[in-house]
């Protein structure tokens, strides 16, 4: 049996994911996440989705020459987790760190499963993953996270804007169809996999001020400072 | 005539009764004898009229170029590199398997699925998860095994490279300090994965310790059999 995926590891990491859809403010609320770890001197490392060296010139040349279908789209990126999560993230875990990562196998069951993928199939692929210990949902309006993202990036891209779903001819609003979709897909994971849902809406400070509570109520931050950082200290 | 199906969920948008022509796999080592028995069915197919279309590992246009490079470098984990090979498959079977198929080819594929799964559960992956990975796999009409010997092996790798090389010997497995000793473990280890998942998969296994002509005869008839059979 492939079990749900991988649970109670007992690694001695700790293992913080944002989920949410584009323009919800994820990336920014754990930079600040990120910041105020290593200001405070802990253990902390960040890893983003779609970001190995090893598939990014397929990755971007499948982009751009149109080479991607659903399941070679779902398949490229989860070579680029699978590296990652073999390199990175699991051996950071073991040893300890308290990991960061901006996307998590959720925007892969969300997004593929929007293109069409089988969800239990997609669930399967990701299955060698253990489970975040904390997974925060940024939960946001499509109108608002659309408005945020088009101002900033007036030409979106095609993979960007779902254009291979042929949701419509006009890059915007295929761009907010797909969104909504990937968003109802979200929502429909949160209860399951024990999403922490935070108010994208809210002021950014507030936003990072629960952010931070909860990560403090589920990990005993002093168990992650670094062994170097003491010997420092201490000369 | 059977209709095709595909091992598990299939892949979006295709329907597999759509698939009209044949997919026959001739699996087997490196230097089995594989490659020569494929060109040999595509003249033999050819000579009678059919439509041949091949395919084989690492021939995707999306994602061959850096399948080759991290073979290479070998800076990946088994699964990762599982991924690459499930990704360049997935791309042929999209973009050549299937339209081949629609328009009544025959679909020669030399090395398919079963080598990607023989050779990631020696490195010890789950086999469960790459049977889930390959539910996206068409079922092919005949799949041939070239079964042959280790120590034959040897002496036709010597013969058409002149050393053994670090993927066929699964160096990355350290069976052994010596490249021999790994050659023969390995191939040994992949006879034996091979062969649990034979029934399974319906392999006809062929004598590879036999001649080209010999082997040939046999492929081309079991091929015939089946067209005439089919109708």
């Amino acid at each position: 049996m492939i079990k749900d995926h991988k649970t109670d590891a007992g690694l001695p990491g700790r293992l913080i994911v944002v989920e949410g859809i584009d323009g919800s403010g994820k990336s920014t609320q754990i930079y600040l996440l990120k910041r105020w770890l290593e200001i405070e001197g802990y253990k902390a490392f960040f890893s983003e989705w779609n970001s190995a060296d090893v598939v990014r010139s397929a990755i971007k040349r499948g982009k751009k020459k149109l080479l991607l279908t659903p399941l070679t789209f779902s398949l490229i990126h989860a070579i680029d987790f699978s590296d990652r999560y073999e390199k990175q993230i699991l051996p950071l875990l073991q040893a300890g760190y308290i990991v960061l990562c901006d996307r998590y196998i959720y925007t892969a069951f969300a997004r593929d499963t929007t293109r069409g993928c089988d969800p239990e199939w997609v669930r399967k692929l990701y299955s060698f993953a253990v489970v975040p210990d904390i997974t925060f949902y940024f939960d946001i309006e499509v109108s608002i996270a659309v408005e945020r993202i088009l101002k900033s990036r007036p030409n979106l891209k095609y993979h960007e804007a779902g254009m291979d779903l042929n949701l419509s001819p006009d890059p915007v609003v295929s761009f907010k169809i797909f969104q909504q979709m990937i968003s109802e897909k979200y929502k429909a994971l949160t209860e399951r996999y024990n999403f922490q849902t935070i108010d994208a809406a809210l002021d950014i400070e507030e936003q990072q001020s629960r952010v931070r509570s909860k990560v403090e109520e589920k990990i005993k931050l002093s168990d992650f400072r670094f062994n170097s950082m003491r010997l420092y200290h201490a000369e | 005539m059977p209709n095709k199906r595909f091992y598990g969920e299939g892949i979006p948008g295709v329907d597999p009764e759509q698939l009209k022509g044949m997919l026959i796999v001739v699996e087997g080592a490196d230097c089995s004898g594989r490659t020569t028995q494929v060109e040999l069915l595509r003249d033999h197919l050819e000579r009678a009229g059919h439509a041949v279309e091949n395919v084989g590992l690492k021939r995707s246009a999306l994602i061959s170029p850096e399948l080759e490079q991290v073979k290479d470098t070998k800076e990946i984990s088994p699964r990762t590199m599982s991924l690459f090979y499930a990704t360049d498959y997935a791309d042929q079977l999209e973009n050549k398997i299937i339209p081949a198929l629609q328009a009544g080819f025959i679909v020669v594929a030399d090395r398919y699925i079963y080598t990607l799964m023989a050779r990631d559960i020696v490195r010890g992956e789950n086999p469960e998860w790459l049977q889930s990975l390959y539910g996206i796999a068409l079922i092919p009409d005949i799949v041939f095994f070239l079964k042959i010997k280790p120590e034959r092996l040897v002496e036709r790798t010597f013969t058409k490279y002149g050393m053994f090389s670090h993927w066929e010997s699964g160096m990355d497995l350290h069976i052994s300090r010596e490249w021999y000793h790994c050659f023969i473990g390995y191939q040994r280890r992949m006879n034996v994965q091979f062969s649990l998942i034979s029934t399974k998969y319906n392999f006809r296994i062929v004598n590879g310790n036999r001649s080209v002509k010999l082997i040939s005869t046999e492929i081309c008839r079991e091929v015939d059999n089946f067209i005439r059979q089919r109708g």
